[in-house]
């Protein structure tokens, strides 16, 4: 093995992104927390982890320029760090989902507590099992573990869709209660792009393991 | 214009010592050609090969089928009008120190036989000017020696002296590796103007020279073409573990 620093580089960029990614999880879990107990608190420690994850984005783009630009990366290498600059956006816009999440359960906070007739939850179940997934297999560079997360967005989105079908209804027939519905409404699609921004982060892997670009693709294509 | 060349089963050897092994592979005409791989690996016995440089060692051999349009370089054509058809641009420059730049350019034609003025000024303007050398040099053809010009002039300089003969076949051993960034990029951007009238094959240790001005990409390894493929391909995605290895420096 030679090039040892480059690879120590490597590992350093990897363990940067895991770290706000780990950030990034965790103000995910905690809007989440937030909507089923209404808790302020956690809405505000999720809205002031943002400027740290900007932070952490900031970094990880300058350590990896840095490696384009000095280490001139070749194949499984260049694929790497092509991969972490990409999952570097994508985790940097779910951690701003998951502060609009926590903006929302303040708003909804303010209002009467109405039954809704979504599974707000459940869902946010999903989108947050497609993040773990997706980081799981970027920490052990498994395209396959990858390709799993793929399947999940289809659930994520019809159950998204499902929602607004019912909150819009529920906005047609209850206008009183219009305000408590377009927060579910928000909360709902911050938590379908949390999962969009969990597929990327997967079809990133793809990338890095195979080489193999699918993204725009449909999930048949995978794997060809 | 450039030809295509077509390598079947070309094999090597230096005495005993068997340094290519079945090396089979098509470059295009008009294209530029990278062949990259670690010191040792057969780059340079495979172009050497290709303009049968190779058997002027006494002790060297080779064996197989290269094909330059539809001449057998082996069977059709004596060494001398091969290396006619096939120009060739080593790592260090080396114009004859004594002669004139003019007669540096002009030296493969005369020895060739030509020897009328007016055509050997109109080779040695156009030769020049094909390697980007020509007005830098133009006021001091006859005054100045080849030896007097910098490292990377009398690298283009060498270039000239090959395109004067008229080949269709240009082989680069390493030729910028001994110059400096500035003169690098000229060679590079020559390299890319001359492929549209010239078919190139350019031997490199530099990965990033290769992934710039080549086409395809071949990778030797121990005597033998591991891979040969668009070089995109190579550079982002090698179907071969051994050829990612050595292009990400995890042996070489």
């Amino acid at each position: 093995m030679i090039r040892i620093r480059f690879q120590q580089s490597l590992d350093e960029l990897k363990e940067r992104l895991l770290v706000m990614a780990g950030l990034v999880e965790q103000a995910i879990q905690r809007a989440i927390e937030a909507y089923s107990s209404r808790d302020e608190h956690l809405c505000e420690l999720v809205k002031m982890s943002e400027s740290a994850i900007n932070r952490m984005e900031l970094e990880i783009d300058q350590l990896a320029l840095d490696l384009l630009a000095m280490e001139q990366p070749m194949a499984v290498d260049l694929r790497f760090i092509l991969a972490v600059i990409h999952i570097n956006v994508d985790l940097e816009r779910m951690g701003d989902q998951a502060a609009s999440i926590a903006v929302r359960v303040l708003d909804l906070g303010e209002q009467p507590n109405v039954d809704l007739p979504v599974d707000i939850p459940r869902l946010a179940l999903l989108a947050a099992a497609m993040v773990r997934k997706a980081l799981q297999a970027f920490i052990e560079g498994d395209a396959d573990m990858a390709e799993s997360v793929l399947r999940l967005d289809d659930q994520v989105d019809d159950m998204n869709r499902e929602a607004f079908h019912a909150l819009g209804n529920l906005i047609k027939n209850k206008p009183e209660q219009a305000p408590q519905a377009l927060s579910a409404l928000i909360i709902s699609r911050n938590l379908e792009r949390i999962g969009d921004h969990a597929t990327n982060i997967a079809e990133d892997v793809i990338f890095w393991v195979r080489g193999a670009d699918v993204r725009h693709h449909a999930l048949s294509d995978v794997g060809s | 214009m450039g030809v295509e060349i077509r390598v079947e089963d070309l094999n090597a050897w230096y005495g005993t010592v068997h340094t290519l092994h079945d090396v089979s592979l098509h470059i295009p005409a008009n294209h530029v050609t990278a062949l990259i791989g670690p010191s040792g690996c057969g780059k340079s016995t495979f172009v050497r090969c290709l303009n049968r440089l190779h058997e002027t060692n006494p002790s060297a051999r080779a064996e197989g089928t290269v094909l330059m349009g539809d001449i057998d370089i082996y069977k059709d054509a004596s060494p001398v009008e091969i290396r006619r058809r096939v120009g060739m641009v080593f790592q260090r420059p080396n114009p004859f120190p004594t002669m004139s730049i003019y007669d540096n350019v002009a030296s493969g034609l005369k020895l060739n036989g030509f020897r009328k003025k007016r055509i050997l000024d109109e080779v040695v303007e156009r030769s020049l000017k094909q390697a980007a050398l020509w007005d830098e040099v133009k006021d001091d053809l006859k005054k100045k020696s080849g030896a007097s010009l910098s490292g990377g002039q009398q690298q283009r300089l060498c270039i000239a002296r090959a395109l004067a003969v008229d080949p269709e076949v240009l082989l680069m051993d390493e030729p910028a590796s001994a110059l400096d960034p500035v003169s690098t990029a000229k060679i590079e951007d020559l390299i890319f103007k001359l492929k549209s009238q010239y078919t190139i094959v350019i031997v490199t240790h530099n990965m990033q020279q290769a992934a710039r001005v080549a086409e395809n990409t071949g990778f030797f390894l121990m005597g033998k073409l591991v891979e040969f493929a668009a070089t995109a391909k190579i550079f982002t995605n090698p179907s071969d573990k051994r050829t990612e290895d050595y292009i990400t420096g995890r042996f070489g």
